[in-house]
């Protein structure tokens, strides 16, 4: 193998974010979007960020993927890469399905032969076989978001992030790549943040449910869900924790109506 | 690996290294269950894919196709023709001067089957493709180089778009001060007409990736040349398509303005041509060279099209 991607020794350290506070732009104007987030991710846990749109999810996020600076705190990943999903696919539409995963492996300095290899592996994973040849656009909105996740996958991570990656596909797509997820999660042994303001995807697929406040951001609950997996998004237990959220949620923005 | 495999220890590529999990439990689900998923996850697949296009078309249908876009352009045709044809029966002008449709097609026919014709076509064109291949070269690197560079476009940014609304037959008196009546006074102006808006375009295309596939550059860790390479540029494209297509109609304009103006001793070429029927007022040749130049113009813009198209097409930005 010409990569050594889990060699570096030490076992894979998870997530530290240690009063991460985060303002755009300065002056009169300024922003503060996020306001002494402190959370950890244990190695190989599944942890769902929830909030109300604009409270500062994928500000987080982009902060712990290193796409922009932190404006006080530490976020730290020991060192370990870290892979960050949207909510569109974005796939480079110059490329085939196989491409596009195979990119992630060459921007690795992965050789052509196992790059090739590792793809058709990745989209065996995803359940896209026999799919490589095609183009982005010949996919369906489901398909394409999976080909974004073998994409992800392909970069081999320490930490996935992944930002409302479902938010844009129908009920019936969603529930099945939650499976999806969950399989893939448990057979790579992935270590996974989840942002998305669907309460009960979140109670679907998480380890914990972190809760953010909105304007500023900020952790205001961790919910740990001691649900046996895997759940039904539709199962009386998910549906009683996602209600006792719900609440917790629609006080915390009826807070900014006063 | 056998394709069949679903379980976890062997889902994994052989290549990676990843210590077992010890704080889970193993996966306690039947194969069985697994199978149902594969099942729901290509049966909603095969729902959401629209049927494949009906691609072998019948003869039937192909010659529908080409009737239906050819018409159109027929009818125009024939309409030119005969507005042309009114005009010379109004008795406007002396028919030597200006000579009725039928006499033209006659000259067409005599000088296509002549030698000196394609002598002419082939000094013209290789001219322009000269020229443009320049312009393409040049416009490139300047176009990366303003787009990369802050200060560089600040200073001559506009001034490209300055250097495009340009006429370029202001250009042949620099050129022939410089150059004499010369290749080289001709391919000048040529190249300054086309390169502008080969890198307009290139730079526009370059403004405008779309701000997320930038952030998924960053995500993969690309960086330097390698962004260039894998996404800025391919992103480019469309736009830059659009740049050639345009640089190619100035380079083309300015050839012809060239060839009438700095008439190289020795190379008969298209404009040479011209400008001899016109000094010998023999209209008819004037007039064939005059739908060559046309008919070259169509053609070229026809593969310009295409090139656009299937680009088009394999993005997805086209329906059909
Ligand atoms: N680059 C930026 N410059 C200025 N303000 C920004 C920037 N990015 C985000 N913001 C602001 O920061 C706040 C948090 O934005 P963010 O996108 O992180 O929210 P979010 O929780 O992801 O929302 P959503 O659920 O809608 O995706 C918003 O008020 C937003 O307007
Ligand atoms: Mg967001």
């Amino acid at each position: 193998m010409t990569v050594t991607d889990r060699q570096r020794g030490d076992a894979p350290s998870g997530l530290h974010i240690d009063a991460v506070s985060k303002v755009y732009g300065r002056g009169r104007g300024a922003l503060l979007a996020l306001d002494d987030v402190s959370l950890s991710v244990r190695p190989g846990e599944f942890v769902c960020l929830l909030g109300a749109s604009g409270c500062g999810k994928s500000t987080l996020l982009s902060l712990v993927a290193g796409l922009d600076a932190v404006t006080r705190g530490s976020v730290d990943t020991g060192g370990g890469r870290v892979s960050l999903m949207f909510q569109e696919p974005a796939l480079f539409p110059w490329l085939t399905v196989a491409g596009n995963v195979e990119i992630a492996l060459r921007m690795r300095g992965v050789d052509r032969a196992e790059r090739r290899r590792r793809a058709t592996d990745l989209l065996e994973t995803v359940r896209l076989d026999g799919f490589g040849a095609k183009r982005p656009h010949e996919l369906s909105g489901g398909m394409r978001q999976r080909v974004a996740l073998a994409r992800s996958l392909a970069q081999e991570s320490d930490l996935l992030l992944m930002d409302e990656p479902f938010g844009a596909l129908d009920a019936m797509t969603r529930d099945i790549l939650h499976d999806e997820v969950e399989r893939i999660w448990r057979e790579r042994d992935l270590t996974v943040l989840f942002v998305t303001h669907n309460v009960r995807e979140a109670v679907r697929l998480g380890d914990r449910v972190i809760l953010l406040s909105s304007r500023p951001g900020r952790v205001i609950e961790d919910y740990p869900v001691h649900l046996d997996r895997p759940r039904r998004i539709d199962a009386p237990e998910v549906a009683e924790l996602a209600g006792k959220i719900t609440e917790r949620l629609r006080a915390e923005v009826s807070r900014h109506a006063r | 690996m056998p394709a069949e495999t679903r379980l976890p220890a062997e889902t994994q590529p052989p290549g990676e290294t990843r210590p077992p999990s010890e704080t889970r439990p193993p996966d306690q689900t039947p194969p069985k269950g697994r199978d149902e998923a594969a099942d729901q996850v290509a049966g909603l697949d095969v729902l959401e894919l629209a049927p494949p296009a009906d691609r072998d078309r019948t003869l039937g249908q192909y010659a529908a196709r080409i009737w239906a876009s050819a018409w159109p352009k027929a009818l125009a045709i024939a309409l030119a023709l005969a507005a042309w044809q009114l005009v010379v029966l109004s008795g406007w002008r002396p028919e030597f001067i200006l000579p009725p449709p039928s006499d033209v097609a006659a000259e067409l026919r005599d000088i296509v089957r002549s030698g000196d014709f394609y002598g002419a076509v082939l000094i013209t064109m290789r001219r322009a493709v000269v020229g443009f291949l320049l312009a393409v070269a040049i416009g490139t690197l300047v176009g990366i180089a303003v787009a990369r560079f802050r200060p560089l476009r600040a200073a001559i940014g506009s001034l490209i778009t300055g250097l495009q609304t340009m006429p370029s037959i202001i250009w042949f008196p620099l050129a022939i001060l410089l150059f004499q009546l010369s290749e080289s006074a001709i391919l000048f102006v040529v190249v300054l007409g086309a390169a502008p808006s080969v890198a307009n375009g290139l730079i526009s295309g370059i403004d405008y990736v779309p701000p997320l596939w930038l952030r998924v550059g960053d995500v993969l860790g690309m960086r330097g040349p390698a962004r260039y390479r894998h996404l800025i540029l391919p992103a480019a494209l469309p736009s830059f398509v659009s740049g050639l297509k345009q640089g190619w109609a100035f380079s083309w304009r300015s050839l012809m303005a060239g060839e009438l103006l700095v008439i190289v001793p020795g190379t008969l070429s298209i404009g040479a041509r011209l400008q001899a029927a016109r000094d010998l007022t023999e209209a008819p040749l004037l007039m064939a060279y005059i739908v060559v130049v046309l008919v070259i113009g169509i053609l070229i813009d026809v593969l310009f099209n295409a090139a656009d198209t299937a680009l088009r097409r394999r993005w997805g930005l086209l329906s059909g």
